[in-house]
């Protein structure tokens, strides 16, 4: 059974919503990044995605944006964060790791090398944000054949007459996006959310995932309680953000402060 | 692997919107339904008269075709070889081909309901083209344009506002077209249901490039049917600068099945491949996913897009229209490429030889009729695309030659 499988049954188990937590790879700085990464667990994380920073982010508003910038002000690729990933798994045996980005640098890598490597470093699932399942079938089977999971996404303009296509090839979990916009920006709807959910129970029975719009404790915890988990990503990396600009470069700081805001959110969440 | 000879090279995009194996639909799901939205729109438009009807009448009554298709007789003499004629795009309405492709997306977006534009532009052309559209027809417009680029259009940029369009400056990454583009998925992905987004170029998710081709091929017909009425026969070699593409297209496609039509794409070398600061994906690029489709890309060896360079603002882009990727692939199309100073030495003397000042887009494709012209017969038939008028370029023109205005 998959790290992400066992962990949604855990959380089914303890009857509770799980916390997966957003941080792009190399934001800061590298240091930093795996100090954060290797904290997350204890601060309340039950899933970890990573981002993989790319230089034209279309789906991403400016937090996620500004953090794949100063990632790649030091030029991180993935072999630097199926490092990161190696040496979280020394760390952490349990808490899937998803990778999420855009298809370019996967594509760069060639799909059957990227999922190799990612399984050979620990990674469990990956989104691809700019990968429908229109365009998966070039990169399904290598995913298949390493086996990690290709987490899809599905929105409010996502159809019901569209949802078999996008769920039939989906495994791990599914994401929800809960608002029609880029990431950090409006807020998630309550009501919506939960209608989303009657709308994809009735074709998944995967674990759901519900993020984008979800910023606070507060929103953590009413929109946890209607899914499997809530995800929260630009709201994290602004922590990043702030404290790296109040404190310099300093790593053990920084990472405090991320883990101290995670652990108010997985406080909402449980 | 050997390459087989397709039976026509126009019958691209397949029903996935592939041409071999670029092109495609690369967007977040939350786009998805959109584009298959326009997708089949546009399919029922296609299959109705009146729309195309309605195309012919403005491009007529409002746009002002057909072109002139223009012998260009002193630069002709001057270089002593071919025999050379302008395709007059820089004549329409707005000074470029981009009218072309406004109206028939505008028009598409009526039919669909939408009731506010948004575009991405580079030079200004397309943002130009899509505020006058919007005017005509009462919508709102919102063009996304990079700051650097909004500094060397200005004059572009106060039409677009004249024309009543909202101008959001896009400061992220280089602040080109790029970053215009990227700004401008942001803005549809947040507003799905008021808003159409019509992509300027051959680029993007299907079914843009087909669509944009088709709208555009008007060009490559016009060419055709005149050139027959001129000189009784078909072109030899046909020449248009490109960017993302459309002028190149719309030009070349209805000429893709005629063997005998020798066929040019122009990419921008700026200061020169060898120094990495061009934007000649086909020549310097590799192929990878962005902005919605599949094509050759400046990108590094982590798949990060790199900045392209370009004097003109229009070809600063480091992608290409998916079909020209093909189109190269299969080599039916031969691509070369220009660089800043050749575009600006043909700039002068197109200015001086023919009294039309070409955009430093189209200067790039005369660049190359300066080069291989003089090695041609004189019965020898080159058709070139103006794509658009150099009146918005002459400030920076001014710039790089050192003229204080």
């Amino acid at each position: 059974m998959s790290r992400i499988t066992k962990r949604f049954d855990t959380l089914k188990a303890q009857g509770r919503s799980g916390l997966v937590t957003f941080v792009t790879a190399g934001d800061p700085d590298m240091a930093t990044f795996q100090k954060i990464l290797n904290g997350l667990p204890a601060a309340g994380a039950d899933v970890i995605e990573v981002g993989v920073p790319f230089s034209d982010p279309m789906a991403d508003g400016p937090a996620i944006q500004l953090s794949s910038q100063r990632a790649l002000k030091h030029d991180i690729g993935l072999k630097d964060i199926f490092a990161a990933v190696a040496a979280f798994r020394k760390t952490d045996a349990d808490t899937p790791i998803v990778l999420m980005g855009y298809y370019n640098p996967i594509y760069r890598y060639g799909g059957d090398a990227f999922a190799r490597d990612a399984v050979a470093a620990g990674a469990d699932g990956v989104i691809i944000v700019d990968l429908p399942p229109e365009e998966a079938g070039e990169l399904l089977p290598a995913l298949r054949k390493h086996g990690l999971h290709m987490i899809f996404l599905t929105a409010p303009t996502s159809s019901d007459a569209r949802l078999p296509a996008i769920l039939n090839n989906a495994s791990g979990f599914v994401y929800y996006v809960a608002v029609a916009g880029v990431t950090g920006t409006k807020s998630a709807d309550e009501t919506s959310v939960k209608q989303a959910m009657t709308r994809l129970r009735a074709h998944t029975k995967l674990p759901i995932a519900v993020g984008f719009g979800i910023k606070t404790p507060a929103q953590a915890k009413t929109i946890s309680a209607l899914c499997d988990a809530a995800v929260v990503g630009s709201a994290i990396v602004d922590v990043v953000a702030d404290s790296s600009l109040r404190n310099g470069a300093k790593p053990d700081v920084i990472a405090a402060d991320v883990h101290r805001f995670v652990k108010d959110l997985a406080a909402g969440v449980r | 692997m050997a390459f087989v000879q397709p039976n026509t090279f126009r019958a691209g995009a397949d029903e996935n919107g592939h041409f071999g194996i670029f092109g495609g639909r690369y967007v977040a799901e939350t786009l998805m339904p959109l584009i298959l939205e326009v997708e089949k729109a546009y399919n029922a438009a296609k299959a109705d008269p009146k729309f195309k009807a309605d195309i012919t009448s403005f491009n007529a009554h409002y746009a002002g075709r057909p072109s002139a298709l223009y012998f260009a007789e002193r630069l002709t003499q001057h270089l002593g070889g071919a025999k050379i004629y302008f395709k007059r795009e820089e004549l329409n309405h707005t000074g470029s081909h981009k009218i072309n492709n406004c109206l028939g997306q505008i028009l598409l977006a009526l039919r669909m309901g939408k009731k506010r534009i948004i575009a991405e532009t580079g030079a200004g052309q397309h943002g130009v083209a899509t505020a006058t559209v919007c005017a005509r027809f009462g919508l709102q417009c919102v063009v996304y344009m990079g700051t650097k680029d909004i500094e060397r259009q200005k004059p572009n940029v106060f039409r677009m506002k004249l024309l009543g369009a909202e101008v959001h400056p896009v400061e992220k990454g280089t602040g080109t077209l790029k970053d215009a583009m990227n700004e401008a998925l942001r803005d549809w992905v947040a507003n799905v249901d008021t808003t159409y987004y019509c992509i300027g170029t051959a680029a993007g998710p299907h079914p843009y490039p087909t669509m944009v081709r088709d709208f555009q091929s008007v060009i490559g017909d016009e060419v055709r049917e005149q050139l027959h009425a001129a000189e009784g026969r078909l072109p030899d070699t046909v020449i248009a600068c490109i960017g993302g593409g459309s002028n190149a297209i719309g030009l070349f496609h209805p000429f893709l099945d005629d063997a005998s039509v020798k066929i040019i794409g122009v990419e921008a070398a700026g200061r020169g491949i060898s120094t990495g600061a061009h934007a000649a994906s086909l020549t310097g690029g590799e192929p990878g996913v962005l902005h919605g489709n599949r094509t050759y890309l400046l990108q590094d060896a982590n798949g990060q897009i790199k900045d392209a360079h370009s004097i003109s603002a229009g070809l600063d882009y480091p992608g290409i229209g998916p079909e020209h990727a093909w189109l190269n692939d299969v080599k039916r199309v031969e691509y070369v490429s220009a660089t800043d100073d050749e575009a600006m030495n043909a700039f002068q003397v197109c200015s001086k030889l023919e009294g039309i000042i070409p955009a430093l887009e189209s200067a790039h494709a005369v660049a190359h009729v300066l080069k291989i012209a003089p090695k041609l017969p004189k019965d020898h038939l080159l058709v070139v695309c103006m794509s658009g008028r150099g009146d918005k370029d002459v400030f920076a023109v001014a710039d790089a030659l050192g003229a204080k205005l």
